[in-house]
């Protein structure tokens, strides 16, 4: 019963010369539930995608019950008996209950040979039924998938991963879309599936649950294990400082800029159902206002809807004091709103056009003629030039260069060039340093602060705590759809943050 | 060349490819339009055909007259033109609006568009081409001098805005990254909707130089033009994924494909052949297309 079932030995990974995972080694035991935890970034999706086959280490090995163990696909991960579940949803909303459990191996009927076998319906429902039992999911198999609520389908996962029998079950953030009952119910499940000898890895931000769930416990950070060992010897403010590290390893230009006391930016009971709820609060001239959450708090809705990107039902958007929320994006922007999105690939570049036509859509407005649109070519030269400087691109590059052959960096200094040619009063950056370099991050940090510094205010959404201490004068703390915290400068503290972002989980409330 | 086709470099021959080659120009420099926004337009054949008996039924009702004005020779070709040109943009205001505000897939909504157009044109003459028609409508498509200033002046006029105007910029976005376009305040849906209605009045204009040239209007008229218009435009380099895009490209294109079907022709190729290496030439244009586009992905 005892022994491990996988064992890491310093695997290491890095993408294009930016390490993610560094000398990670650590035992999942048989019957044992191994809480893995970690900030956003901090290595744990590679870590998954590694032991679940879609990447492959550059150094290191594994080890299954003492066989080397080196999948290449998910389905060598199948076959050696590790099923995942993961944050995000992998059914087919169109097929039955049963067919999504049974998808990659429904029972045959026998007696008809290989090319006349037709699915064992009956048996497929017999079986379903009892694993629907086992989860706790009154349904019935035929019932289409869609017909289930969020946590029902989660719970459907678990029956599809249970199906395949595995000896390693790993699950990321199962709770996120569960109610406090199913997420009961859950735990009980899987504290059955321990007893039967399944090794579970549970990775949750929700570290009241970890604490209650889990025997033993490895912290990651900045892709290496910085802390591990049996659950009893953590408690959750050591997990934190953990999580957040002690000194920031992360330099932060000087901060020049100061909030000058003028309301620039206000929302007032921003409310969209499901999404964000009540949201006021107001940036000043000057000002860099950031908003720190997990995955899935809402940041990013809100910010979208700040931007007249998604629809807002009820409450008030105001900029200088005028009402901006029936507006359109376009119009918004014309009246010096920006918003630099938290995907370049999605919406942010056109990634096969050149860094000069990219740079230049947003305030061609700006560079032409009322009537016809006929674009000021030399004054327009004028301007991308001095920005490309002002943006500290490369200039050694041509710009008539695809921007998708930049590096992420340079990518993200186009983007921000090209909402700075508009001279925006009020500008929302979503995720400005995700995937680039620390000198990139360094230059976009001082642009920042430079045009703040001008007279705009900021409001900045990350998932890197560090970032938003460095740069913001004040950090809101957002956790489902709500704001949870308004902390100014001279209260900045790490572990206050993640608290706060960590609360109205109600298993893990108790515990914090 | 001569070899291959014997009278096929006869200066007689050139000058009368350029000319018969500028219909199809005017058409597929407003299909640029579309592609250049990822979209398509296969509704331009049945506005060419609609439009060539609208015009040519206005200028023929009543003896030369405008139907219900019988003193007015003087009006009808005017009047013809510009009703023709309205059918053109209205018919692209039904693709763009279908386009834009249902969010219905451009290939479905044109082609379907194209069903619709063409069978009202064939219904409504019952599927009777109107001849005789008088030298002041067929003068802009006869007259090779006048039917090449159209040509140019829709080309370079169109291109003029693509590549220097803010709309140009904005299409191009919307074709390379709607959802950027979008959020960096491009107004998308007005854009898209103009490409269609560019697209439809360039059919229109092309109409009626080919009213000109065939010297009739019919209910089919062009019916079995259709891929050469996307395939002059493809050939050209015009990309069928957006955003890339060039008038100046859409001509060489449709100097090759008027050549290839040309000079097929001088050798008494039979009809199906000439299809069969046209069809094998944009082939490999569109191939050409899908591989750069996927290299570039990369």
């Amino acid at each position: 019963m005892s022994g491990s079932l996988l064992k890491l030995d310093a695997i290491g990974k890095s993408f294009h010369g930016v390490t993610v995972l560094h000398d990670v080694s650590f035992d999942v035991p048989v019957g044992q539930v191994l809480g893995l935890i970690g900030e956003n970034g901090a290595g744990k999706s590679t870590l998954m995608n590694i032991i679940g086959g879609v990447l492959l280490p550059d150094v290191g090995r594994m080890t299954i019950s003492g066989t080397s163990y080196a999948p290449h696909t998910a389905r060598d991960a199948q076959a050696a008996g590790i099923a995942f579940i993961h944050q995000e949803l992998n059914l087919f909303s169109n097929l039955s209950i049963a067919e999504n459990i049974f998808l990659t191996q429904f029972p045959m009927k026998r007696g008809l040979g290989r090319f006349g076998a037709s699915i064992d319906r009956r048996a497929m429902y017999k079986q379903s039924a009892a694993l629907l039992e086992q989860v706790g999911l009154s349904v019935l198999p035929w019932q289409r998938a869609d017909s289930l609520s969020a946590g029902e389908r989660q719970l459907l996962e678990i029956a599809k991963a249970i199906q395949l029998r595995p000896r390693l079950l790993i699950l990321d953030e199962p709770t996120t879309s569960l109610t406090s009952r199913e997420t009961t119910r859950l735990f009980e499940l899987l504290q059955s599936l321990r007893t039967q000898g399944m090794a579970l890895i549970y990775i949750s931000h929700a570290l009241g649950d970890v604490r209650q769930l889990c025997d033993r416990v490895v912290v990651l950070r900045d892709g290496a294990v910085v802390g591990q060992g049996l659950m009893e010897e953590f408690g959750i403010d050591r997990l934190v400082s953990l999580m957040v590290g002690r000194e920031s390893s992360q330099q932060f230009p000087d901060r020049h800029s100061k909030p000058t006391g003028q309301v620039a930016f206000r929302a007032r009971q921003v409310t969209q159902p499901g999404i964000v709820k009540d949201i006021s609060f107001e940036i000043q001239q000057g000002e860099v206002v950031g908003i720190s959450g997990l995955m899935g708090s809402g940041r990013t809705e809100l910010a979208r809807i700040l931007f007249g990107l998604d629809p807002l039902q009820s409450g008030t958007i105001e900029m200088s004091g005028q009402r901006i929320e029936r507006l359109s994006t376009r119009e918004r922007i014309q009246r010096g709103l920006a918003m630099l999105t938290e995907s370049r690939r999605d919406d942010g570049l056109c990634m096969p056009d050149s860094i000069a036509n990219n740079l230049k859509l947003v305030a061609e407005p700006k560079f032409s003629s009322r009537v016809w649109g006929i674009l000021k070519r030399p004054a327009m030269s004028v301007a991308m030039t001095d920005m490309r400087q002002a943006v500290k691109l490369n200039p050694t590059v041509n710009p008539h260069k695809p921007v998708q052959t930049l590096s992420g960096g340079n990518q993200q200094k186009v983007v921000l060039g090209k909402w700075l040619l508009n001279e925006p009063k009020v500008l929302i950056l979503d995720e400005p340093t995700r995937g680039i370099d620390v000198g990139a991050k360094f230059e976009i940090y001082g642009l920042i602060d430079q045009l703040a510094t001008t007279g705009a205010a900021i409001l900045i959404i990350s998932s890197e705590i560090e970032e938003l201490l460095g740069v913001c004068d004040r950090i809101l703390v957002m956790s489902q759809g709500e704001l949870r915290d308004d902390i100014a400068r001279e209260d900045f503290d790490a572990d206050r943050i993640l608290r706060s972002s960590l609360k109205a989980d109600q298993a893990s409330e108790d515990a914090v | 060349m001569g070899v291959v086709a014997p009278g096929f470099a006869s200066f007689e021959n050139l000058t009368n490819v350029l000319v018969a080659m500028l219909p199809l120009m005017v058409v597929a420099t407003g299909q640029t339009v579309v592609l250049i926004t990822a979209g398509i337009d296969l509704s331009v054949t049945s506005i060419i055909a609609v439009t060539s008996i609208a015009g040519a039924a206005l200028v023929t009702g009543d003896d030369g007259r405008l139907i219900g004005f019988p003193q007015s020779e003087v009006w009808a070709t005017p009047v013809a033109i510009i009703a023709m040109l309205a059918i053109g943009a209205l018919v692209g205001l039904l693709n763009g609006g279908c386009v834009v505000w249902l969010k219905m897939p451009p290939f479905i909504v044109t082609l379907t568009v194209m069903m619709f157009v063409s069978g009202l044109a064939i219904w409504s003459t019952q599927s009777q081409s109107i001849s005789d028609l008088p030298h002041s409508l067929l003068v802009f498509g006869k007259n090779a001098w006048l039917a090449g200033g159209i040509a140019l002046t829709v080309g370079v006029g169109v291109q003029f805005l693509l590549s220097r105007s803010r709309m140009g910029s904005g299409l191009r976005a919307i074709g390379y990254n709607s959802q950027t376009a979008l959020a960096a305040g491009v107004d998308v849906n007005r854009l898209v909707m103009l490409a269609y209605v560019v697209s439809g009045l360039c059919a229109a204009i092309a109409s009626l130089l080919i009213i000109g040239q065939l010297e009739t209007g019919s209910p089919v008229q062009w019916e079995n033009n259709l891929l050469d218009v996307i395939g002059a435009t493809v050939i050209g380099g015009t990309s069928l994924y957006g955003g890339r895009g060039h008038v100046v490209w859409t001509f060489f294109g449709v100097l090759l494909l008027t050549l290839i079907d040309n000079s097929l022709n001088l050798l008494n190729l039979s009809y199906f052949t000439i299809m069969m290496a046209k069809g094998g030439v944009i082939l490999l244009a569109a191939l050409l297309d899908t591989l750069r586009t996927r290299a570039e992905a990369r």
